[in-house]
C-alpha cells in the first residue's frame, strides 16, 4: 500500500497497540485532538483513554511516568509534541531512563520509546526546528533512531516499541506528508542498529540519515555522469552500524557525511573520527562533513536556508570531495 | 476612575483586538509564516495588569499576550515587523511571534517551552529585592503551563524570599485541546499558592474592573516587600490554540456562552452606565486603532527581510572564531 511517512508512524503505533496490551501511548493532545500533526488520529477511539492518554504539559512527567510504567512491564510510547520540547524531559531521559537497567544491575529493562517531530525547513523558528539527536548519542543506555523513509519509519518504530531499552525516535516533520511510499501489506520490522545501503557506487560514499537522505539520493542521480556515488542511510545513530560504514569507506576511499543538525558536536564528527582511525590507509581524501551552520535554526526564510544544508550545498560538497 | 482613564483603557482593549484581528486576517491570506496565537477574548487580563505598571517594571508575557507588548510600550510598528519575521522586529527575523522581547521597554521574550519564563521572572525579582529597587516583575502563564515543574520551582523560590513578583495565570480552560480536568486535580490554580506561602486569588479575567483591582493589590504588595501573589484570571480564548487549530474539541454552546461575556462589551456597558457618549467614543476609537494598525502593517510589509548571513549574528556577545564551513 502507498502511504505517507506520518501514516507509517500512525500504523506502527496502531498495530503495536493492537498486538500487545502492554503498549500504551502518552503525550500532549494525543487523544481527542489526535496529535498536533494527527500522528495519533483515531487511536483514542480505538483503544480508549487508558491506553491513549492526554497528558498535562510536562515532558519531564511524561518521560518519568513512562519509566514507572516500564518497570511494571508496560511499553509506553511517549510523544513530545515538538521534539524541541524533549529538553524539558532531558533529565528523566538521561539520568532516569538511560541508567535504569545499569543502576539496578540488570534487574529491570526500560522499554520506552520517546518520539516526536524534529527538523527544520518549515520556517518553524528556534523552537520548532531542532535536530537534537547528538545530545542523546552521548548517553550510554539509550538507542537513537532517525528514519528517512515511510518503510523505515514504520519498521523502526515497531522495533523500537518491542525493544527492551529506551529508544529515542526522531521523526522528521518535513517528511510527514512530502514523501509517499509503497510498503508491504504484511507485517515487517526494520532492525535497530542496521544501516541501509541506498545506492551502490564506486567513487565516493555519502553517509547520511533522516531528511537529507532524499537530497543526497537526488544528487547521486543528478551527478551520475560525473561521479558514481554510494549512499548509506545510517537509520540508527546509536549504535551506529560501523561494519557497513567501514566497508563502504574502504571500498570508495572518500567519505562525505551529511546531516541536518549542526556540525559542532554532531554525529558527523564521531563517524569521521572512526573512519579516520580505522580506515586511514584506505582513504584517498579527508573525511568531510556537511551539516547546519553553527547557529540556531532561524525563522526568516533566507536565514533558515543559509543555516541548513540543501541540495546545492550537498552537490558542492560532493564535487569538492570528488575532485580531491 | 476618571473619564480619561476609562476611555484610555477602552482604547487599549480595542487596539489589541484590532491588532490581533488584522494578524489573523493576514494569516488567513497566507501572508504570514509560522504559528499565530490569538489572545482574542483575553484582552482584559493584559490591559488590567500592564496599564498601571511603571516603565522600569518588567513583564514576562506568554505566547498569547501580544496586547501586553502594546500596553507596556512596545512600538506597534516594530511589533508587527516581529510578527512578519522582518529585520525591524525585536528578533530581527531570527524567530517569530512573541519570541522576541523588547527589553528597552521591560518586555521579556518567551520561548516555546511554556512556563520557562517563571524562574527567570523570579530571578529578576530577586535582583530587585537585593538591590532594594522599587520594581516588580509580572509573570504571565497559562493554566496548561502550570503543570510544569518550572512553575513550582519559581513559586517556591519566590515564596522563600518574598520576591516582588506577581504570577498571573490566564486560565482559558484549554491547553491546546486538553481541558482542565485532564490538566490538574484542583479547582483553581490559585489554590496552590498556599503551598508556597503566599496569597492566591481567583478573578473574572473578562471583567477589567476585577482584574485591575486584583492587579493593583498584588503589585502594591510586591512593591511593599510583602512578597508574591498568584492571581488566576478565568477567561476564554475565542480562537483555537493557533490559527491552524479549528478547536472542534469545544462545544458551540460553550463558545457562545463566553462570547456573551466579552471583555470589550462588558467595558462598553460600563462606559454607558457612566453616561459617556459611547457612540462618539466608539467611532473615535475605531478610527484611531485602525490607523495605528494599518501604519504598523505598512511598516512591517516594507521592512527588509533579513538576508542569509545575518543568521550568524547575535549568537555571542563577542564574535568568536566561527570558521566558515
Amino acid at each position: 500500500m502507498l502511504i505517507t511517512y506520518i501514516e507509517a508512524i500512525r500504523q506502527a503505533m496502531d498495530e503495536e497497540l493492537a498486538r500487545d496490551k502492554n503498549v500504551l501511548l502518552m503525550g500532549e493532545d494525543v487523544g481527542v485532538l489526535g496529535g498536533a500533526f494527527k500522528a495519533t488520529a483515531g487511536l483514542l477511539e480505538k483503544y480508549g483513554a487508558d491506553r491513549v492518554v492526554d497528558m498535562p504539559i510536562s515532558e519531564s512527567l511524561i518521560v518519568g511516568a513512562g519509566v514507572g510504567l516500564a518497570v511494571q512491564g508496560m511499553r509506553p510510547i511517549l510523544e513530545m509534541q515538538f521534539i524541541d520540547f524533549i529538553a524539558c524531559g532531558f533529565d528523566q531521559i538521561v539520568n532516569s531512563a538511560a541508567t535504569l537497567r545499569y543502576r539496578h544491575g540488570g534487574q529491570t529493562a526500560c522499554p520506552i520509546v520517546v518520539r516526536g517531530p524534529s527538523g527544520g525547513g518549515v520556517h518553524g523558528g528556534l523552537y520548532h526546528s531542532q535536530n537534537p539527536e547528538a545530545w542523546f548519542c552521548h548517553v550510554p543506555g539509550l538507542k537513537v533512531v532517525a528514519p528517512a523513509t515511510a518503510y523505515d519509519a514504520k519498521g523502526l518504530l515497531k522495533s523500537a516499541i518491542r525493544d527492551d531499552d529506551p529508544v529515542i525516535y526522531f521523526e522528521h516533520k518535513f517528511l510527514y506528508r512530502r514523501i509517499k511510499e509503497e510498503i508491504p501489506a504484511e507485517e515487517y520490522l526494520v532492525p535497530i542498529g542496521k544501516a541501509a545501503l541506498r545506492k551502490e557506487g564506486r567513487d565516493l560514499t555519502v553517509i547520511t540519515y533522516s531528511a537529507p537522505v532524499h537530497a543526497v539520493m537526488k544528487a547521486a542521480r543528478d551527478m551520475a555522469a560525473e561521479v558514481d556515488i554510494e549512499v548509506i542511510d545510517l537509520r540508527t545513530l546509536l549504535p551506529i552500524d560501523w561494519a557497513t560504514v567501514k566497508a563502504s569507506a574502504r571500498k570508495t576511499g572518500k567519505v562525505l557525511i551529511v546531516h541536518e543538525s549542526r556540525l559542532n558536536g554532531g554525529i558527523g564528527g564521531e563517524v569521521a573520527a572512526r573512519i579516520a582511525q580505522d580506515c586511514f590507509e584506505d582513504l584517498d581524501g579527508p573525511v568531510m562533513r556537511l551539516g547546519a551552520r553553527d547557529a540556531h535554526t532561524p525563522f526568516a526564510p533566507a536565514m533558515e536556508a543559509y543555516v541548513l544544508p540543501n541540495q546545492e550545498k550537498i552537490t558542492e560538497a560532493i564535487r569538492k570531495l570528488a575532485a580531491y | 476612575m476618571t473619564e480619561q482613564k476609562d476611555r484610555e483603557l477602552y482604547r487599549w482593549l480595542r487596539l489589541i483586538r484590532e491588532f490581533e484581528g488584522r494578524i489573523s486576517a493576514l494569516d488567513k491570506q497566507g501572508k504570514l509564516m509560522g504559528g499565530v496565537y490569538s489572545g482574542k477574548g483575553q484582552e482584559a487580563v493584559t490591559v488590567g495588569f500592564c496599564h498601571d505598571l511603571r516603565w522600569d517594571d518588567w513583564i514576562f508575557p506568554l505566547h498569547r499576550d501580544l496586547g501586553a507588548y502594546l500596553v507596556k510600550g512596545a512600538d506597534p510598528k516594530r511589533l508587527m515587523a516581529q510578527i512578519f519575521g522582518k529585520r525591524d522586529g525585536f528578533a530581527k527575523g531570527k524567530d517569530s511571534y512573541l519570541h522576541g522581547g523588547d527589553l528597552a521597554n521591560g518586555i521579556f521574550g518567551a520561548t516555546s517551552m511554556l512556563a520557562a519564563t517563571l524562574p527567570v521572572a523570579a530571578g529578576m525579582a530577586y535582583k530587585f529585592k537585593i538591590r532594594k529597587e522599587d520594581r516588580v516583575a509580572i509573570s504571565f502563564f497559562g493554566e496548561g503551563a502550570s503543570s510544569r515543574g518550572d512553575v513550582h520551582e519559581a513559586m517556591n523560590f519566590a515564596g522563600v524570599h518574598k520576591l516582588p513578583v506577581v504570577f498571573v495565570c490566564e486560565n482559558n480552560f484549554y491547553a491546546y485541546s486538553t481541558p482542565n480536568e485532564l490538566q490538574f486535580g484542583v479547582d483553581n490554580v490559585a489554590d496552590r499558592a498556599a503551598g508556597y506561602g503566599f496569597k492566591g486569588e481567583v478573578v473574572n479575567g473578562n471583567d477589567l474592573h476585577d482584574v485591575m483591582k486584583a492587579a493593583g493589590k498584588a503589585i502594591d504588595r510586591a512593591r511593599k516587600g510583602e512578597g508574591p501573589t498568584l492571581v488566576e484570571c478565568k477567561t476564554y480564548r475565542y480562537h483555537g490554540h493557533s490559527e491552524h487549530d479549528r478547536a472542534d474539541y469545544r462545544s458551540e454552546e460553550e463558545v457562545i456562552t463566553w462570547e456573551s461575556r466579552d471583555p470589550i462589551s462588558l467595558w462598553e456597558i460600563y462606559l454607558e452606565k457612566r453616561k459617556y457618549d459611547i457612540a462618539a467614543i466608539r467611532k473615535e476609537t475605531a478610527e484611531e486603532v485602525t490607523r495605528i494598525v494599518e501604519e504598523a502593517v505598512a511598516f512591517a510589509d516594507g521592512s527588509p527581510a533579513p538576508e542569509g548571513p545575518e543568521a550568524m549574528e547575535d549568537l555571542y556577545a563577542m564574535p568568536i572564531d566561527t570558521e566558515a564551513r
